[in-house]
Parts: C-alpha cells; structure tokens; sequence
C-alpha cells in the first residue's frame, strides 16, 4: 500500500453563490515537513483544509492523492470537537470500528491512544461532560488511534485557554514526532512559530506566500502577509 | 361508583388489551418509522421535499379514514380478506401502526436532520457513510426520540375510529377503552363512560411518567 | 431494544392464542347487545359447546352488509322484509324467527303533541307531524330506522318531504339518538330493551307502547357458505339449532332488567 502524500491541488478554486472563498490555489504537501495554513479570519482557511480533505468538492481544479482508499489514511480535528454520547473510551473505539479495525484489538488499542493523550483516567467518563479542553485531547486520542499518514487540525485551540492549548500543541508534535503530516490551519502567530516547519500564507482565498517558518517570520515577502504579521490585518 | 369499576375484571381486560394494542403497534410503528426517518432526513435524492411535505401531512391521517381504509383491505371482500384478520387484535395493531408511523417518522426526520447539521462533517471525516451515519445519530440522539414515540403513544391510546371499524368492539375480544367508553357513552351512561376515561387518561400519565425517569436515568450515564 | 422487542413478541403470541379459540362471527345490530342479551345469553352456549361467540354491532342494514360481504358467519337482526331479501339474494341460507319485542314512543314529559298514555302509534305520529314537535330518528339504516319509516308511511306521511327543522336525523345508533332526544326534548322511537337499560333519560317517559304495529320480530341466518367458502357452517348453525331450541329460547326469556322481561322468544316449535 503506497503512501497518499504527496497531495497535489491544481488550479482548485471553491466559489458560493458566485462568490469566490478560495481562488485558483495550486500546491504541493509532501510528506516531512509539518504545514501551517496561516491567514486571517475569512481568509478562506477552513475551506482549504475541508477541500484537501474531501469534505467539500471544488468548483473548478483538481485535487489529487498519489494514492487510493484515502479516507482511513488521513483524520482531521476541527476547532469544535463533535462527540458521541458514549464515554470517551467508546468514542475511540467507534472510531477504530469504522476503520474496520476489528473488535478484539479495539479496546486496548483505545485505550493506548487515551494514554497517549492522557487521558486514560477518563475512560469510562461520558465524553460530552468533559471540558472543551479534555475533548479536544479525545478528538486527537481518536485521529492517533488510527495512524493516519496524515492529519489535519481546523484551528484546534481556538477555543481553549492557555494551559488547555500547551497540552495540545504537545500532543500536536507527537504525532509530527511519529511521521504524520500535520496541516495545520490557525490566525496565531505564536502557534505557527511554535508547531509549523513550514507556513502557507493564505489571503482572501489565494496563496501569497509559502516559505519555511524561519524566512517567514523575520521577513514575509508580500505587503499583506507583513501587515498581518506586524498585527495590522486582523481580519479580511 | 370506582369501586364497582376497579373490581370488575372485565375492565382490567379491557386495559390489558388497550396496551397490548397500542404498545404493539407503537413499537412497529418505532422499528418502522425511526429508520425512515433518518434516511429521510440524510438521503438526497429527487423528489426529497416533496416526500417531506406529504409525511408530515400523514401527521394529521383521520383514525377513521385509516380504519376504513384497513377494513376495505381486511374484509372478506378485500385483497387481504383470506388472512381473516378482519376484527382482530391484529387487525387492530395494523391500523394504529399505519396511524402511528407517519408521526414517528416524521419527527425522527426532523431531529435527525436537525442533529446531522452538527454531526455530518465529524462522521464524514471518519469515513462514515450515509446510511451508517443516519443510524449513528439515530441512536445518539435516542432520548429525544422518545418524545417522538410518546406522541406516537398518545395518538394510538387517544384514538377510537380505526380501532371500533377493524375491531368491530367485540365483547370480551376486541373492546379496548376508548371504544368501551364510546359505547357506554352511546348507552347513555356517562358516570361510567367518564369514569372509564379517567382510568384511560391516568394510565397513559404513568406510561409518560415512567418513560421521563427512565429516560433521566439513563441519559445521566450517557452525557 | 431486546427488551423492547421480546415485549413485542409476547404481545403478538398473547393474541394467536386467542385466535385459535373456536368462534364464529355474529353481526347484530346495537340495540340487541346494549340491551345486554348477548352477555346473558352466550356464556350458557360457550359453556356447552366450547364455541366462542364474536359479536360486532352494528345498524341492521350495515350488518347483513357484513353478511353480503362475508365477514360474518352469522346475521341476527330484526328487519324481516330486508332478512327475506338477504335470503332470496342467497346472501343467507335460511330465516329462522328467533323472538320479538316491542317498540316504544318516548317522549317528553311536557308532551308537545298530546300524545301521552296512547295506544296508537300511527295516530301519535300524524299528532306529532302536525305539531311539529321535535323528533329524534335514527336515519342510520337499521331495523329500528326501518320500522320507523313504515310507520310514518302507515300514517300517510311522506316524511322525506314533510320533514323539518322539528325533525332531527342523527344518522346514529340506538343510544346516541336517545342521548340527542334527551337532550333537545323530543319524540323518538326505540325498541324497550334499549329504553330499560338507558341512564340517561333527562325528562323522557314512555308516551305510546301496546300498539301491534310496535312487535319487532328478530330473525337469525346462516350466511350463505356458497357464496363465501370459508363461512364456519357447522359452528354457525350450532349457534343458530341453540338459539331456536327449548334451551336457547328459555335463556332469551330468562334476561330481565329491573324484573321486567325484554324478549319473548317466538321460535316455532317443529322444524
């Protein structure tokens, strides 16, 4: 079974009611590096990652894989987690059961990706009542224990506070650790410094720039991503 | 006058039959109509609002309309006249099913719908496909069903058209309460006829009743 | 869920247990079985001969339809002239007179039309007719609608046209016409069996009784097991040689509200 990176997008565009979110975006993600879709808010990074993902379909372009049956190699984790109303442990385990994963192994696999995230003393808890904090740790609990080659995260930390988004941000370079390809969507600066090799600047629904994270930041080479670097374009 | 009521086994009779009944084709009505519902409300395909529109119009199907309907089918004279299930308990349990269905279905389709907005995306991404994923949120969205159901038992133990036609209120095989107090009504004696609708009406109470707790407990352990 | 469905089960086998008892289908009509005959009759026939008799009523007219139809195995009904058509048609297989009893006038017992305490029903209606005094009729086709109409005949009134506002058709059985009466104070013929057992009389009396013109004969038929094959012909006409005999004629005379007989059994002795 060959790898699904690279991912290929070519002249992919993704328009509303006549109206253009994202523009004419050709890109290349190989494998390695871990990749920061920075912009700002309305800067169309939500439907970029739900298009490389497959959730939405372009309007005109191609999105290509290098390979097949490329659902169960990639997960993704979106700023709100969507739970079961089952325990946090059985959240997991649903999830091995629609890789196909089967029922023997499902339970102490769960139970590895809980530890992994620490989250083992919530097992048995219902994953609705846990902080936003702790679910989000489940939602990535749920995408380790399928080993995807890669794993895209739709602003994760949004929503959480300080100490909620170092455990995460943690848990994020884990899996850069272990060899997943992270593509990572987020408006903060810091978050990309910390997490990304490398950043594409997304702008009004086109790629401005990309660059590895040590250029971009001391110097971005287009006016807008300087601007927004510096804090002056807080939204579009 | 309730002692005389309450010590005559003909009404307990007449109440275990009303359940068996209506509890029966409540729960046909449930393993029927929940599915429909939620592949209704996932599904897309031509015709879609068009098949919304006419479900909640059956919402509103007459129990009287449905019993002769079901009568026509049923009798000896009908398309299904050889299974001779014309003024039967059966005959009674498909009528309040066909009756039942339509409300059950049609609110599942809407809970569904309304809950599949928040959990699409997630199933999506995880590789849950349509009929998987209408099932998934069926059974995640369970306690809300239940109200769902409960209207759907209100409507059968409330209704009385359907069950007198198919039934025929036969003395000690078909009569269940709300056609025994429509016939003790029509005999005039209304003491009893209300008497006996206050037993119907406190019964259907306690089923709500014990639904709600079991459904706090449980959704207690869930989330 | 498993719980929900092993319920479910034992519910469907509670009732093909049921469905198993030995029984034959009678259609009568609702005067009969709120007049409480069937209840005091059948369990004496049940005992003895282990057949269960099912009993849907209805109006006269809707019950040798169910005849007609085949749903019934038996029809025991009180309209001789439509039971002979029923027979001639070969709907039924044969008539056999069963018992009689009487229709009443009640009325007000303010009594609008002056008709109290009279022994001519023709004569009450045409006062009634003329008065104008509010009348309550079944018009629901049953025997008590049938003799109604040919009584108004007999008394020259062509009530399709004469009727009015006084006239009220409340296309319903027995009871719920006596209810309507009750309430609006008015005329209405009922068969006495009905009348002894109704509660709700509000200021109701019996205003005319005794007329010949008033006998109401009953009359028991085998639905034709030619036209419909699957009519239970041996247990049907077990119930009906029960009904004619010493045995089931003494039962129909032994049922009584407040002392007082309702039927009087009239089936003729040879065969």
């Amino acid at each position: 079974m060959s790898a699904i990176l690279p991912l290929r997008l070519e002249e992919v565009s993704y328009a509303v009611d006549g109206r253009a979110i994202i523009e004419r975006v050709s890109l290349v993600l190989e494998a390695g590096p871990s990749t920061i879709i920075l912009g700002a808010n309305g800067a169309g990074k939500s439907v970029l990652m739900r298009l490389m993902h497959g959730l939405l379909a372009p309007s005109s372009g191609r999105i290509a894989w290098n390979s097949k049956g490329t659902r169960r190699r990639q997960a993704m984790v979106f700023q709100r987690p969507v739970m079961l109303r089952r325990s946090a442990l059985a959240n997991v385990a649903y999830a091995l059961k629609v890789a196909g994963v089967p029922a023997a192994q499902r339970e102490r696999l769960a139970q590895e990706a809980l530890e992994e995230v620490g989250l083992r003393q919530a097992a048995q808890r219902p994953a609705r009542v846990l902080s936003g904090g702790e679910q989000q740790r489940l939602a990535l609990a749920r995408a380790w224990a399928l080993h995807p080659e890669v794993l895209f995260l739709d602003e994760p930390t949004a929503n959480l506070d300080p100490g909620a988004t170092r455990e995460i941000e943690t848990i994020i370079k884990a899996f850069d650790a272990a060899g997943t390809k992270v593509i990572m969507s987020t408006h903060s600066l810091g978050q990309a410094r910390r997490l990304g090799d490398e950043v594409i600047y997304l702008h009004q629904g086109r790629v401005l720039e990309r660059a590895p994270v040590d250029r971009f930041f001391p110097q971005p080479a287009s006016p807008e991503a300087a601007s927004f670097v510096k804090g002056e374009l807080p939204w579009v | 006058m309730f002692d005389a009521i309450f010590s005559d086994a003909r009404l307990w009779e007449i109440v275990g039959l009303s359940l068996a009944v209506s509890l029966s084709a409540v729960a046909l009505a449930t393993l029927l109509g929940l599915p429909l519902g939620a592949a209704l409300a996932v599904g897309r395909f031509p015709g879609r609002q068009g098949l919304i529109v006419v479900l909640n119009a059956l919402m509103g199907l007459p129990p009287v309309v449905v019993g002769l309907f079901i009568y026509l089918l049923l009798s000896r004279a009908g398309p299904l006249g050889e299974f001779g299930l014309l003024f039967t308990p059966q005959a009674m349990v498909i009528a309040q099913t066909v009756l039942v269905l339509p409300i059950i279905a049609a609110l599942a389709r809407q809970a569904v719908e309304d809950a599949w907005r928040e959990y699409e995306e997630q199933l999506r991404s995880l590789g849950v496909e349509g009929w998987g994923g209408a099932l998934t949120v069926l059974w995640d969205i369970r306690f809300s069903l239940l109200t769902a159901v409960l209207a759907g038992l209100g409507r059968a133990s409330a209704e009385v058209g359907a069950v007198m036609i198919v039934g025929g209120n036969i003395d000690g095989v078909t009569r269940v309460m709300t056609t025994a107090i429509a016939l003790e009504t029509s005999k005039g004696d209304l003491p009893l006829a209300l008497g006996l609708g206050i037993v119907l009406i406190a019964i259907v109470l306690a089923l709500n009743a014990a639904a709600h707790v079991i459904k706090e407990v449980a959704q207690r352990r869930v989330g | 869920m498993g719980l929900m469905l092993r319920v479910l089960l034992a519910m469907m086998m509670f009732s093909t247990v049921q469905a198993q008892a030995r029984y034959i289908t009678v259609a009568s009509t609702t005067s009969t079985e709120q007049s409480g005959l069937f209840r005091h009759l059948l369990p004496g026939f049940e005992k003895k001969t282990g057949i269960q008799v099912r009993v849907v009523a209805l109006g006269t007219g809707q019950a040798l339809d169910m005849g007609r139809r085949g749903d019934a195995d038996v029809v025991f009904v009180h309209a001789q002239a439509l039971e002979e058509k029923f027979v001639a048609e070969g709907y039924g297989l044969r008539r056999f007179e069963v018992m009689y009893n009487d229709f009443v006038l009640v009325g007000p017992r303010a009594d609008p039309a002056r008709v109290g305490g009279g022994k001519d029903i023709v004569a009450a209606l045409q006062k009634i007719q003329t008065a104008q005094a509010p009348f309550a009729s079944r018009g629901d086709n049953s025997g008590t609608h049938f003799a109604e109409l040919q009584l108004w005949k007999a008394a020259g009134v062509d009530i399709s046209r004469d009727k009015g506002p006084w006239y009220r058709d409340t296309g319903s059985g027995m009871g719920p016409t006596l209810n309507t009466a009750a309430g609006l104070n008015a005329y209405a013929l009922t068969d006495r069996a009905t009348w002894l057992s109704f509660k709700n009389r509000g200021e109701l009396v019996i205003s005319v009784q005794g007329d010949r013109r008033l006998f109401n004969q009953y009359g028991v038929i085998l639905v034709n097991p030619v036209k419909h094959p699957h009519v239970k012909q041996d247990l049907g006409q077990t119930f009906i040689d029960w009904v004619v005999s010493p045995e089931g004629q003494a039962a129909i005379a032994d049922h009584k509200i407040g002392g007082e007989q309702l039927f009087f059994p009239n089936a003729p002795r040879a065969r």
